[in-house]
């Protein structure tokens, strides 16, 4: 069987920033395995600009982006195994993959980083009613056929969901000739980030429909329209307010989630509030020498948080591997969301041994203006930060320094004041 | 000139034209849409009814009892998936007991084995989930589950390897008594044949009518459905039935044999026949009606919703037999339709018995192989497979675990997908969790290449279009 120091399941944005890490952490025995059959994961078929401000300070499409970390990954000798796929992760992190030249095989990791993405809410799962029709897609499908294959699946197009990708594909069709004749929102807010509305909806002058959703798709075998009504605060149709849109194409942008079939497997406990990992403040799992990082762990809007969370991963990993693979069974303190916080990433904090500085990753539960960030570790206030609007979309990622949290031995708790 | 016309490519005619296949006939079947198992069999509950249902002494009761012993055989020489996994009735109310006792002896009369009524409790001991609300469980261990796209195409592969011809995207507009037979006319031509076989499922009236028979009507009844994740397959492990109404068998509870959990379906009769639309009203039917029977489940875990149409007929019984010279009916196949399917297919034979001599034929393939379910392999086996052809190397559906290798022989196989929805009913590619999200832009590439065609051709489901040269 072979063996590895650390086994990174996925060769996307994450994956290829935990193993530069792991690398630069002094972990040599390392492999990249990627289903796809080359690196750079989802940023593939994102061909539009906006990728690495943080990062890179510029602008890069996201091929672009890829590329600087697979640089990185061939100039350090990483070895990636492409046309792979991890079919199951077991407990003991005996790894089984696939491929075509070497079949179903068995290979024991060290460590493990689970760095496999999100899929794509589906039609099925937001339970809209109507016929199943061809030409209803999910804005990522949709992106890849455009972008990859150089086909444009329709001419008439509705968006249901505000997502990135929903708003993105808004723009890409509208480019590529097709019209965009609305994108309908459940909620009164946008799930996308502010900038992509106005670069892809404003500029284009696609109507965004807040509090509006899809009730029913018309055509048989091809779609031929779709239904969109008003709706109330819970988010039940109003009776009256239906509107039909002829189209042949609805795309979907309703949400994403974390891709987490071989984590669960391994017995990973999973977070139902993320659908991702419930990790420590170095990304480790449930299990031991399994760590998580990018769209496995929790939805990312921007990729530059995805790469710096995943080289903190592969740190960790490398830690695990070098103090000879044991658990680390020091006290951990819990991060518990309150008053207007979804969730928090990490959910527990080793303090007696930090790596670095903690990163409290999360995301609220609505619009708030005028708003205080509180982080406390029991009454102790270890953070305040005024804001002045604070939106679902955006991911927050507060940094609290190593020395304020260093034998912090109550819960800490993350929440959000009006002020 | 043939022997005999099958028309309708769903479970009834292929049953019908694999057990045809097994004489000295020339056989042809013709189907309106691409692909057979596009109706009625595509969209059902997917049980394999004990038979305690049907009245004693109709068709529905003899040929469901006889098609439930059929299916484990079938099954095995045919290969396609059947789970005997028991099925309960379920009552709320003390007074509803006798109900469940008529059912038993109803049952018993119909031939149906080791029914048996238990208490409330006992049925939670065996069905942890169920509702503390039921009182009494009729236990029928001989109901089953199965996957009916499987079960159809097994059917039409078979009659396919045995000489019968399929005539696909072709659609009967009219029937006309000939010399010796009937001319069935389509919008691809005259077919003649000396018997016809009319399956055509909700539109069995429709075409009777083209053939001057006017003594029955089809009656589309919308089910809707939801269907759920894996995660969820394991709530029950029985079929959980309600106490039946005369619109049907209420809301079911079901694994599947794929292991997801199915839901449904409502009982609307209806007038279009194409109306296989999902419905906002129906779905929460489902949810409340559902929710009687089981505790908690799991509706966030719906992954896909769907209709299917029953072919009601007004005689409230299979309409089975000669109606005309040597034009036989199979119509007003509802429920318990699937598992009847294979016995149905006998009694027409029997039918066409008396009309003609039906000589065996020699060499006839009485077993059929399905695409190769590459997760369902053990290791060894799975790398065997791989080492023969590499294709089954490559994972193309990840929800489902299914390989470029399934899905090229689905494509080439005889009567091969040529959509979207033909390759998930022949693999199970799209049918997972991300419903196709993932796998349909590779598998698009896959049927284009095959079928050397452009992207834009590649339908999801349906009718081959027809393509204007102008």
């Amino acid at each position: 069987m072979r063996e590895f120091d650390l086994v990174i399941v996925g060769g996307g944005p994450a994956g290829m920033a935990a193993a530069v890490s792991a690398k630069e952490h002094g972990l040599e025995n390392i492999v990249i395995l990627e289903r796809d059959s080359e690196l750079g994961g989802i940023l593939n078929q994102c061909i539009h600009n906006g990728f690495g401000l943080h990062t890179f300070k510029e602008e890069l499409t996201g091929p672009e982006y890829a590329e600087r970390y697979a640089v990185k990954v061939r100039e350090m000798g990483i070895p990636v195994e492409t046309d792979t796929m991890v079919l199951d992760i077991s407990a003991d992190r005996v790894v089984t993959i696939l491929n075509r030249g070497r079949g179903v095989e068995e290979i024991k990791a060290k460590s493990v980083i689970l760095a496999m993405g999100c899929r794509e809410r589906p039609r099925g799962a937001l339970n809209i009613p109507g016929y199943r029709p061809q030409g209803v897609y999910t804005a990522g499908t949709a992106q890849k056929l455009v972008n990859c294959e150089g086909y444009v699946p329709g001419k008439e197009v509705v968006i249901l969901g505000s997502g990135d990708i929903g708003l993105i594909m808004a723009r890409r069709m509208s480019l590529e000739g097709a019209h965009v004749a609305a994108v309908a929102e459940l909620m009164p807010y946008s799930s996308g980030l502010k900038r992509n509305i106005v670069q892809c909806l404003d500029d284009y002058g696609i109507p965004l429909l807040l509090s509006h959703t899809v009730v029913d798709i018309k055509g048989k075998e091809k779609l031929e329209g779709v239904v969109i009504a008003q709706v109330d605060e819970k988010n039940a149709p109003i009776a009256g307010t239906e509107q039909f849109y002829p189209c042949d194409t609805l795309l979907l942008s309703c949400g994403l989630i974390p891709e987490n079939e071989l984590s669960k497997n391994c017995g990973v406990e999973i977070d139902p509030r993320t659908n991702g990992p419930v990790v420590d403040e170095g990304l480790e799992t449930s299990i031991d020498g399994v760590f998580a990082c990018g769209n496995v762990l929790h939805v990312h809007d921007l990729v530059d948080f995805v790469s710096e969370e995943a080289a903190r991963a592969g740190e960790s990993a490398a830690a695990f591997v070098k103090r000879g693979c044991t658990a680390d069974d020091t006290a951990a303190i819990k991060v518990i969301p309150q008053n207007g916080v979804r969730y928090t990433v990490p959910a527990q904090i080793h303090t007696a041994d930090l790596l670095g500085d903690v990163h409290i990753r999360f995301r609220v539960t609505g619009v708030f203006k005028n708003c205080e960030i509180v982080i406390k570790a029991g009454e102790t206030e270890l953070l305040r930060r005024k804001s002045r609007i604070l939106v679902p979309s955006e991911m927050l990622d507060i940094i609290i320094k190593k020395d304020r949290l260093a034998g912090v031995s109550e819960d800490i708790t993350a929440a959000i004041e009006e002020v | 000139m043939y022997d005999v016309i099958i028309i309708g490519g769903g479970v009834t005619g292929c049953a019908a034209a694999a057990e045809l296949a097994k004489y000295r006939l020339s056989v042809c079947l013709v189907e309106k849409e691409s692909d057979v198992c596009e109706g009625t069999s595509k969209a059902n509950s997917a049980i394999v009814h004990a038979g305690f249902d049907a009245e004693p002494g109709t068709l529905k009761a003899k040929l469901n009892v006889r098609g439930n012993a059929m299916m484990a055989e079938l099954s095995q020489k045919l290969d396609f998936a059947f789970r005997n996994n028991g099925a309960m009735v379920l009552c709320f109310e003390d007074s509803q007991l006798s109900d469940l006792e008529k059912l038993k002896e109803k049952g018993e009369k119909n031939g149906v084995p080791d029914l048996t009524i238990i208490s409330g409790d006992k049925a939670r001991a065996l069905e942890p989930k169920l509702s503390a609300e039921v009182k009494y469980a009729l236990l029928a261990p001989t109901s089953g589950i199965v996957c009916p796209f499987e079960m159809t195409l097994a059917f039409a592969e078979n009659a396919y390897a045995n000489g019968v011809e399929f005539r696909l995207s072709t659609e009967v507009t009219g029937i006309e008594k000939s010399a010796d037979g009937w001319c069935v006319k389509t919008d691809k031509g005259e077919i003649l044949g000396s018997y016809v076989f009319n399956c055509a499922g909700v539109y069995a009236d429709k075409i009777a009518e083209m053939a001057g028979i006017r003594d029955f009507s089809i009656t589309p009844r919308k089910g809707e459905y939801m269907l759920m994740d894996k995660d969820a397959g394991g709530t029950v492990s029985r079929t959980i039935f309600q106490l039946p109404t005369k619109m049907g068998k209420g809301v079911l509870v079901t694994p599947t044999v794929h292991g997801n959990l199915l839901v449904g379906p409502t009982a609307e009769n209806i007038d279009d026949k194409e109306n296989t639309a999902t419905t906002s009203q129906g779905l929460a039917e489902v949810r409340s009606k559902s929710a009687l029977s089981v505790d908690g489940l799991p509706f966030n875990k719906v992954i896909t919703s769907f209709t299917g149409l029953r072919a009601v007929g007004d005689t409230h019984d299979f309409i089975i037999g000669e109606a005309a010279d040597g034009f036989f009916n199979a119509a007003g196949i509802e429920s318990p339709g699937l598992t009847s399917a294979p016995a149905i297919a006998e009694m027409l034979r029997e039918l066409l018995s008396k009309k003609t001599d039906l000589v065996p034929k020699d060499g006839h393939i009485d077993t059929r192989k399905g695409v190769v379910h590459f997760a369902a392999l053990s290791r060894e086996e799975q790398n065997a497979l791989i080492a023969r052809e590499p294709a089954y190397g490559n994972i193309v559906c990840r929800c489902e675990t299914v390989t470029e290798g399934e899905i090229l022989d689905a494509i080439s196989r005889p009567l091969g997908a040529t959509t979207l929805d033909g390759v998930k009913r022949r693999t199970r590619a799209g049918m997972g969790r991300c419903q196709a999200g993932f796998c349909s832009p590779k598998t698009i590439l896959l049927l284009k290449e095959k079928l050397g065609c452009g992207i834009g051709d590649i339908r999801k489901n349906g009718r081959e279009e027809v393509k204007d040269d102008a």
